[in-house]
């Protein structure tokens, strides 16, 4: 079988994220492979070392750069990878439908894609894929088993998790939890130079929506620091939340 | 037309309901557009009337297999009344539902998704709404001139509708699924703390982070505290990794967002992925005792000091009270 992994390279949580007369500032940001992502990578190879004969297939998309992440789903352990190279920025919907060529190209029975990207704040590419495909799809997948063609999933949802079963072909979107990441080795890394990547420029149609423009969402904070023992704090913060930020129901006991 | 999608548990609509019934009354008045709302469920007659107290139309899908939701059959419902009443705007919930169909909704329909924006409105005939992004670092604003758009709302960012003083109009709907519709078969379901009010719902959160040490004093504590005062309970990432409290009460990117009145953070650094599911909060309260904790930087009331000792204190202070 045939599993393919989609990732994205993002900005490191810590990069400095700043906005200036209404565009983005990201200058001196790291990047790094999406972690959500990673672990669509990792969930990949577990299903192989878990007794599958599967290729796994790694596909980026984005800007050039795009390929040190890619490099780095090699060196985890996918066998060869395709990136999509294009703007940084395209409507997910737009990015799907791009993506679900490469699925049909390839004749992938499983895809994994990352739940939430950590720079659009986006959990859309998973269902629009699966839509675009007309596969069904999993979504904050938390655990992930395949028997044969038939899987069980469990995943998050509104007020709790519940269990999926279901058969292949299945896109299945990654939550926290559902691995553990494997850290690629050096031997590894020298491995996965020689492994192909195949870089083609991204197929894309016109995006269904634009960016228009961006805004800080810093919000203006008292920051009022109440000193004192810790009986006198908690009782000027009661005071202060009732009478001045006026945030305590009064019949609130 | 501007159709809303209710979403519903143990026969009422949720919050959600009434803040995107919000949302279409504003964009319908903009266009003079009629406004209807969809509900979709085993036996959703309870949850429409109770619709019909805020929108001229309610259009009801009902079908056993509906309940527990299912991403596809939802998906055909969905498409099909968008179809049937030839709606410009469909608004779903920034739910984990909602997200879930809200992108298939908008691929069939060949249109655009706006994803769980803040706010959205009418410029022209272009649907634009702000969304944040960069782990909520970043508010975008975005545009769409599609013929059909998909809007999800993200939970608590706009104000409930009040009651309207007309009384409206119940409809079935036949929607014809398929069997592929079908094709996942839901199991066992876990469901999060019961008796608790809705994380996202909730006025008050209190959250806790790794700084109480045991699932023990965070029991004790955390939970204690928002028993008073009637809120939700949250956690950070370090907690839940630690086994003390359930994935459904994380707050965070890859947890729930909140945006509550009142926001205790207790023993919580402040990371960058815990922000971006709680700083649309109106006030937040942090206690420390890192003077240098991030979480203080966007804090309204911060205490440096112990939880262990200012929990028992504010406990005391808010039983002497009134
Ligand atoms: C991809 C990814 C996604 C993530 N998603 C999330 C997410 O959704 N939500 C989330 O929360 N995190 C998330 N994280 C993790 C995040 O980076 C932090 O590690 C986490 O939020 C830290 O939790 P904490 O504040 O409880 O623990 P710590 O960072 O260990 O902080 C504990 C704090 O408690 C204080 N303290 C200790 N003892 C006491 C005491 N007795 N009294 C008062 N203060 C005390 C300390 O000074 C410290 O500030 C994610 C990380 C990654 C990489």
């Amino acid at each position: 079988m045939k599993i393919l992994t989609i990732l994205k390279q993002v900005p490191d949580a810590e990069s400095r994220v700043r906005v200036q007369h209404g565009s983005l500032d990201l200058t001196g940001a790291t990047y790094v492979l999406d972690g959500m992502d990673e672990y669509g990578v990792e969930a990949a190879l577990r299903v192989r070392e878990s007794g599958v004969d599967a290729e796994i297939v790694a596909v980026g998309y984005g800007p050039a750069a795009t390929d040190q992440a890619v490099r780095t789903a090699l060196a985890m352990g996918a066998d060869r990878a395709v990136l999509l190279e294009g703007d940084a920025f395209h409507d997910p919907l737009t990015v799907a439908l791009a993506l679900a060529d490469v699925v049909r190209e390839e004749a992938a029975d499983l895809v994994f894609v990352g739940g939430k990207q950590a720079d659009w704040d986006s959990a859309a590419l998973g269902p629009a894929l699966a839509e675009a495909l007309g596969w069904a799809h999993v979504d904050w997948t938390t655990a992930f088993d395949l028997d044969g063609d038939a899987f069980e999933a469990v995943h998050d949802v509104d007020d709790g998790s519940e269990t999926l079963r279901g058969r292949l072909p299945v896109v299945v979107t990654t939550q926290q939890g559902l691995n553990e990441p494997r850290y690629p080795t050096l031997p590894n890394i020298m491995k996965a130079r020689r492994k192909t990547l195949d870089t083609r420029a991204a197929d894309v149609g016109q995006d269904r929506m634009v960016v228009t423009g961006h805004a800080g969402t810093e919000r203006e904070r008292r920051r009022v620091m109440l000193d004192g023992d810790a009986r006198s704090a908690a009782g000027e913060l009661v005071r202060r939340l009732r009478d001045e930020a006026k945030v305590l129901r009064e019949e609130g006991r | 037309m501007i159709l809303i999608v209710a979403e519903h548990a143990h026969g009422a609509a949720r919050k959600s309901a009434f803040e995107l019934v919000a949302a279409g009354r504003t964009l319908a008045a903009a266009t003079g557009a009629p406004l209807a709302a969809l509900v979709i469920g085993a036996d959703a007659s309870s949850v429409a009337t109770e619709l019909a107290g805020f929108v001229p139309d309610v259009h009801v899908v009902a079908d056993p297999a509906l309940e527990p939701m299912r991403s596809e059959m939802t998906t055909r419902a969905v498409v099909h009344a968008a179809e049937a009443l030839g709606a410009r705007v469909v608004l779903v919930p920034g739910s984990r539902s909602g997200q879930s169909y809200g992108p298939r909704v908008a691929m069939r329909l060949g249109g655009a998704y706006l994803e769980d924006v803040t706010d959205v409105s009418f410029e022209g005939t272009a649907v634009v709404a702000q969304r944040p992004t960069y782990l909520a670092r970043v508010s975008a604003a975005v545009r769409t001139e599609a013929e059909r758009v998909v809007v999800s709302v993200k939970l608590g960012a706009i104000a409930v509708a009040p009651l309207a003083d007309t009384t409206g109009e119940v409809h079935r709907l036949d929607v014809p699924f398929s069997d592929d519709d079908r094709r996942l078969e839901p199991g066992p379901r876990q469901a999060a703390a019961k008796g608790r009010v809705a994380l996202e719902e909730a006025d008050v959160v209190v959250c806790g982070g790794r700084g109480f040490g045991s699932s023990e004093a965070f029991e004790r504590h955390v939970v204690g505290l928002a028993d008073r005062l009637g809120a939700g309970v949250g956690a950070t990432r370090a907690v839940v990794d630690a086994g003390w409290r359930p994935y459904g009460e994380q707050i965070g990117q890859t947890g729930k967002a909140v945006a509550p009145s009142l926001y205790l953070a207790l023993a919580v650094s402040g990371a960058v992925q815990h922000l971006s599911g709680m700083n649309r909060s109106r006030v937040i309260v942090a206690v420390n005792k890192d003077a240098d904790a991030p979480i203080f930087k966007v804090a309204d009331y911060g205490i440096v000091g112990d939880v262990l000792e200012v929990v028992p204190a504010l406990e005391e202070a808010l039983a002497g009270r009134d």
